[in-house]
């Protein structure tokens, strides 16, 4: 569990003012690549602000080409657990966001039972998690689904 | 249109995988020099050997196995000429450039001894650092490292100073996979075998570019892959002069590499099989034997004139895009371009472009110590062959644009 304060989680507005069900929407009305691609990276733009200090071993997704951090927080009043996600290629934070719209601030039991390659496959994007990509998402998401099971 | 006498359009029917769509464009291939793709008559041979002589070799009392052998071992007379080799014996079959580069640092490992020392480059692959280091480990001997500038080629004055009493082997690459850089690797081999050394060079991205003739060379070991060379997966080759193979300890025991097996003792089979345990693929160096004499048929002077052509259309158009620096300015160079653009990840750009049909190959190429030294994570490639145009060259950066403005 990180030692950052539950406010800077917290203010992620990834899986509350951003759901699943916004990107999807947001994404059936862009029709091809370059406006889908687009917007991945602008989502990946707009992930909140990773401490630097936390680029640490410790919290490194092995993945193969990009590189991507991941830390949590569990909040002990609403049961929740609060996520934050880094990496050093804009796609890959853009996918990163999905995976935080799906994932963040909910309970553990709820993570068990959401599936996030169901959403991958309406945007067409279901290649980036296919294992043969060394983008370390699918091995973000099973970070995600390890942390949900110990907390 | 390029210069050269090639004409491409035949060239490229003979290479039906290239005519496909990728995320709904022509499929553009810039990643030959991880492996590169395969003519028609490559896969005619696969077929026509599965269907007509399959059998073991060396071993059946039939006319397939005779068939089959005779196929078999035409491909080792093939290679033999392709590097101008003294001897069939001297041509060893492996898996690729990686097992032959294994056999030759595990064998040597068991006459080197603690203190000696190996020279590498600081642009290997990790096929030509990692086996050297785990012979190291075995007999205590020491890597040294030789350098490079800032253009990525090869420090060659600095190995007069790393050359001692102890100096044992020298393992180069002839070009760099990531750099492109052909080696001036002649000069090297004679600098090492003034003092004594064993040199080893790995050709694996040499062989399929331009003409290599190990005699004159005068290594000691030349290795290469055959799907670099639009050959089959699976296979590769060790060439080495006959009296370097005698004294190198085979390296996997079983059949085919004996000559007679007791249980008080066992002989060894003579060269080139005492290398060669098991079954050997054989369907892919028959059909490695067709790629070489698709590849030598064709005007290899054509060829390099056109692959460079390919080059410096690449370098002069990698001028117009902003923020792009070329990783690798060696004089000599094989149309190879390692490249990174400011504000961009390597992976973000390998995706965009497979989204426009153009594969490239991005990461650290399996050359972390080069990376290290570069001081970049990873580079984004292309790398050409000669089936490749000059629109696509064009396209490439059409599209690099594009990628660019979705940043902006
Ligand atoms: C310079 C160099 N050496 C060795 C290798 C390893 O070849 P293989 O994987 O075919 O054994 C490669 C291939 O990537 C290479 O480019």
């Amino acid at each position: 569990m990180s030692e950052i304060d539950l406010a800077t989680f917290k203010a992620s507005p990834f899986g509350t003012e951003i759901c699943q069900t916004d990107i999807l929407e947001a994404f059936e009305f862009l029709d091809d690549w370059e406006e889908r691609y687009s917007y991945i990276i602008d989502l990946g733009k707009s992930l909140p602000a990773f401490p630097e200090s936390e680029k640490i071993e410790q919290n490194f997704i092995h993945g193969c080409q990009s590189q991507v951090w991941l830390i949590h927080k569990m909040d002990e009043a609403d049961k929740k657990l609060y996520l934050l996600i880094e990496s050093d290629a804009i796609i890959v934070k853009g996918l990163a966001a999905v995976v935080l719209a799906t994932f963040n601030a909910k309970t553990p039991d709820e993570i068990k039972t959401l599936d996030v390659e169901a959403l991958f496959e309406k945007m067409d994007l279901i290649r980036h998690i296919s294992p043969t990509r060394g983008n370390g998402l699918r091995s973000m998401i099973e970070r995600v689904k390890l942390i949900a099971q110990n907390n | 249109m390029s210069n050269s006498t090639l004409n491409l359009d035949e060239i490229r029917q003979q290479f039906p995988i290239l005519n496909q769509e990728v995320n709904g464009k022509p499929l553009i291939y810039l990643d030959s020099a991880a492996s590169a793709q395969k003519p028609l008559a490559v896969l005619e041979a696969i077929e026509h050997y599965y269907r007509n002589d399959n059998s073991n070799v060396h071993r059946g009392a039939h006319t397939l196995g005779d068939r089959a052998t005779k196929n078999f071992e035409a491909a080792r007379d093939t290679v033999q000429k392709f590097i101008n080799a003294k001897s069939r014996q001297e041509i060893i079959w492996t898996k690729g450039t990686t097992e032959a580069i294994n056999i030759i640092a595990s064998g040597l490992s068991s006459s080197l001894e603690k203190g000696d020392e190996i020279i590498v480059s600081r642009m290997e692959h990790h096929a030509n650092i990692v086996p050297w280091q785990m012979a190291a480990e075995k007999c205590g001997a020491i890597i040294r490292v030789l350098d490079i500038n800032e253009q990525g080629e090869l420090n060659v004055d600095q190995l007069d100073s790393l050359l001692n009493e102890r100096s044992k082997v020298l393992a180069v690459t002839h070009v760099s996979n990531v750099l492109g850089t052909i080696n001036p690797v002649k000069t090297l081999i004679q600098k090492a075998q003034k003092n004594g050394l064993i040199t080893v060079i790995d050709g694996a991205q040499a062989v399929p570019h331009f003409q290599v003739d190990v005699q004159d060379l005068d290594c000691d070991f030349y290795v290469f892959s055959s799907h670099k060379l639009f050959g089959p997966t699976g296979l590769g080759v060790l060439y080495g002069k006959t009296a370097q193979l005698e004294s190198l300890p085979p390296y996997q025991g079983g059949g085919e590499m004996i000559e007679r097996v007791s249980f008080d003792h066992t002989t060894y089979n003579v060269l080139p099989y005492k290398f060669e345990a098991g079954t050997p693929a054989i369907s892919e160096a028959v059909s490695f034997a067709a790629a070489i004499d698709y590849f030598t048929g064709l005007d290899r002077a054509a060829v390099e004139v056109h692959e460079q052509a390919l080059l410096v259309s690449a370098h002069e158009q990698a001028k117009n895009i902003p923020g792009l620096r070329i990783i690798g300015t060696a004089k000599q160079k094989v149309p190879v371009m390692s490249f990174e653009i400011e504000g961009l990840h390597s992976s973000d750009i390998g995706t965009l472009l497979d989204q426009q049909g153009i594969g490239i190959r991005t990461g650290h190429h399996c050359a972390m110590p080069l990376m290290d030294y570069l001081g970049v994570s990873g580079t984004a490639r292309a790398s050409f062959a000669f089936y490749n145009t000059l629109e696509e060259v064009d396209q490439l950066f059409t599209s690099l644009a594009k990628i660019q403005r979705m940043f902006a």
